[in-house]
């Protein structure tokens, strides 16, 4: 006789349909964060910093407590957050324009403080709420509505944060991944719950990196951007720079 | 307990550790910076928690978080930073949560210079962040004021979930005098709507934005319902020799207030018929009560005396209603007017 058995269900964190594009990766990456913090049991603890783009909207799906803050300034605000609640499991979400153009002077600068918060830095090299600009991740060659002709080194060579943060001695956990394939999105998963373990012992700053997509803005279908996206992590290689010994 | 010799600026800071602050980041800025350093001493090992922040943006928002968490939180700086700080603030009205500014001015536009000036009038009591948002702006003339102003600002930012600027100028943050540090208990409050964790209660969620306009709307209309009665409760001023006899009012806040009184006493000796209103709360401004006197004593005039090219002149204008009875006598670029010349100016005028 088959005995029922459930394998696999949606987070009770997120509640409500996600109103982001079909294909696009926020939601995947939405589902991968929340299965973590169930997981770990942390639902109770957690406040959310939801930056400024597509996600800003991630609100509505979250049953956490959540705040959304000015465009960039998500790591300064989780600092203040964070310093006053020092017990509580404070994470950001941000995407490249957010983080790694307006936002770079918190990016550096609350890793270096050694500030114990996660960010989870969602980079698909495009500004998306605003209709597909180029963004400081975008790829040399690639067309966005501010680059035309293509991405030239003199509109900025592509930053890899990842890089820019090995660089300080604070943070304790750096980490890219990517989901375009179901091994990759394994491996996601588990860097977000290494990342999130990290804040709740206190060892210091933990940041995930993840390539993503945007089937809409890139004017691909969802396989293509995904394919894309594999094309983006020879680029941006997808490893683990730091993590606790 | 005998009085302290303080600097404005620190019985600024001392004010907001025994008002209860949590929670200070910051940013060196002449002539605010006393601030600063008097609370990376004094505030961690009083309980609180104090940040230098990187930049004048990350302080402002750093207290975005705290006041978030509920935590009672301030930053403070001057006039270039101040511009910097805008963009938050106005986040942060929207959001209805309580914290502190303080704003000690400097000579602007641009870096200015570091001497007292009341240039940002405009800047901090109409707006300068965008959309149509309020703060409480408490603007004290003395070191002691300072004290109590800054003490009670943390009360009127949880009581009304606004932010309160304690708008003052270079001579009051530098000027050293006696303060009376009184021993009050603080007024706490419940914070329902604190970010700390959904634990046994439903999420809480502060989101200062929607995209549905009539919803945006209702926001703004709820802001606006609290605004009004802000302005019918929280309307602070002081009268000197104002009466029937009186010739010439003059409007007058912080260093130019005080600078306002000598005038009086000068005016006095001459058999001058001078009176000041001195505002203590220059939003909510003194309207109705300015609009009273000029209806009631329809011979007198007013002199509006700022560290400015004439931005409060324009509230002052507006309550009287009749701008031929309204002067202005401004320095501007960090000059502090001296008495004498006031009152030379009021003579050459012939406004008394």
């Amino acid at each position: 006789m088959l005995k029922e058995k459930k394998i696999l269900s949606r987070p009770e964190i997120l509640t409500g349909a996600f109103t982001f594009c079909a294909g696009c990766n926020h939601g995947t990456i939405n589902k991968l964060i929340a299965e973590s913090i169930e997981s770990l049991g942390l639902r109770e603890k957690v406040i959310a910093v939801i930056g400024v783009g597509c996600c800003s909207t991630m609100y509505n799906f979250w049953d956490t407590d959540a705040i959304v803050v000015p465009h960039g300034r998500a790591q300064a605000v989780a600092t203040g957050l964070k310093r006053v609640h020092p017990d509580k499991i404070v994470f950001t979400y941000q995407g490249d324009g957010d983080l790694a153009g307006i936002g770079m002077h918190e990016a550096i600068h609350t890793p270096n403080r050694g500030e114990n918060i996660t960010t989870f830095f969602i980079n698909n090299g495009i500004y998306g709420m605003t209709g597909g600009q180029g963004a400081p991740t975008t790829l040399l060659g690639a067309k966005t509505t501010t680059t035309p002709l293509g991405r030239v080194a003199s509109e900025g060579v592509p930053i890899r944060m990842c890089e820019l943060l090995e660089t300080l001695s604070a943070p304790v956990f750096i980490q890219r991944v990517a989901l375009f394939s179901p091994a990759e999105t394994m491996k996601a998963r588990k860097a977000i719950e290494k990342a999130l373990k990290c804040q709740v012992e206190g060892r210091g700053f933990s940041f995930v990196e993840f390539l993503s997509n945007c089937p809409t803005n890139w004017k691909m279908t969802p396989l293509e951007s995904l394919e894309y996206v594999r094309k983006m992590s020879d680029y941006f290689p997808l490893k683990v720079f730091r993590e606790p010994q | 307990m005998g009085k302290i010799f303080m600097k404005g600026n620190e019985a600024i800071a001392e004010a907001a550790i025994r008002a209860g602050l949590n929670f200070y980041a910051g940013y060196p800025i002449t002539p605010a910076t006393e601030i600063l350093e008097y609370l990376a001493r004094h505030l961690p090992v009083r309980g609180g928690v104090f940040v230098q922040a990187a930049s004048e943006i990350e302080a402002i928002n750093m207290v975005y978080g705290a006041a978030a968490g509920g935590a009672r939180a301030m930053t403070s700086s001057s006039g270039p930073g101040m511009s910097l700080k805008m963009e938050c603030i106005s986040y942060i009205a929207l959001a209805e949560l309580p914290c502190v500014i303080v704003d000690i001015m400097r000579g602007g536009p641009g870096l200015g210079d570091i001497q007292p000036a009341q240039s940002d009038y405009f800047q901090i009591v109409k707006g300068g962040g965008h959309g149509d948002y309020r703060l409480i702006v408490l603007a004290p003339s003395t070191v002691q004021e300072a004290y109590d102003l800054t003490f009670e600002s943390f009360l009127l930012a949880d009581r009304w979930r606004i932010p309160v600027i304690i708008l003052g100028d270079g001579a009051l943050g530098q000027v050293k005098e006696g303060v009376d540090l009184y021993d009050k208990a603080p007024v706490l409050f419940e914070k329902p709507w604190a970010l700390s964790g959904a634990k046994g209660r439903k999420p809480n969620k502060i989101v200062p934005f929607n995209l549905e306009a009539l919803e945006l709307e209702k926001m703004n209309l709820a802001l606006q319902n609290k605004y009004r009665a802000i302005e019918a409760q929280e309307v602070r001023f002081e009268n000197v020799n104002i009466n029937s006899k009186t010739k010439l009012i003059v409007v007058a806040y912080g260093t130019c207030g005080r600078i306002a009184k000598s005038i009086i006493k000068m005016a006095v000796e001459k058999g001058l018929d001078i009176g000041l209103i001195r505002l203590i709360s220059l939003w909510p401004f003194p309207h109705n009560e300015i609009r009273y006197l000029a209806r009631n004593f329809p011979s007198t005039k007013f002199l509006v005396v700022e560290m400015s090219a004439g931005q409060m002149v324009e509230d002052v204008r507006l309550s009287v209603s009749d701008d031929t009875r309204v002067s202005f006598f401004g320095r501007m670029g960090g000059v502090v007017p001296a008495p004498e010349e006031i009152l030379r100016e009021i003579e050459r005028k012939g406004l008394c």
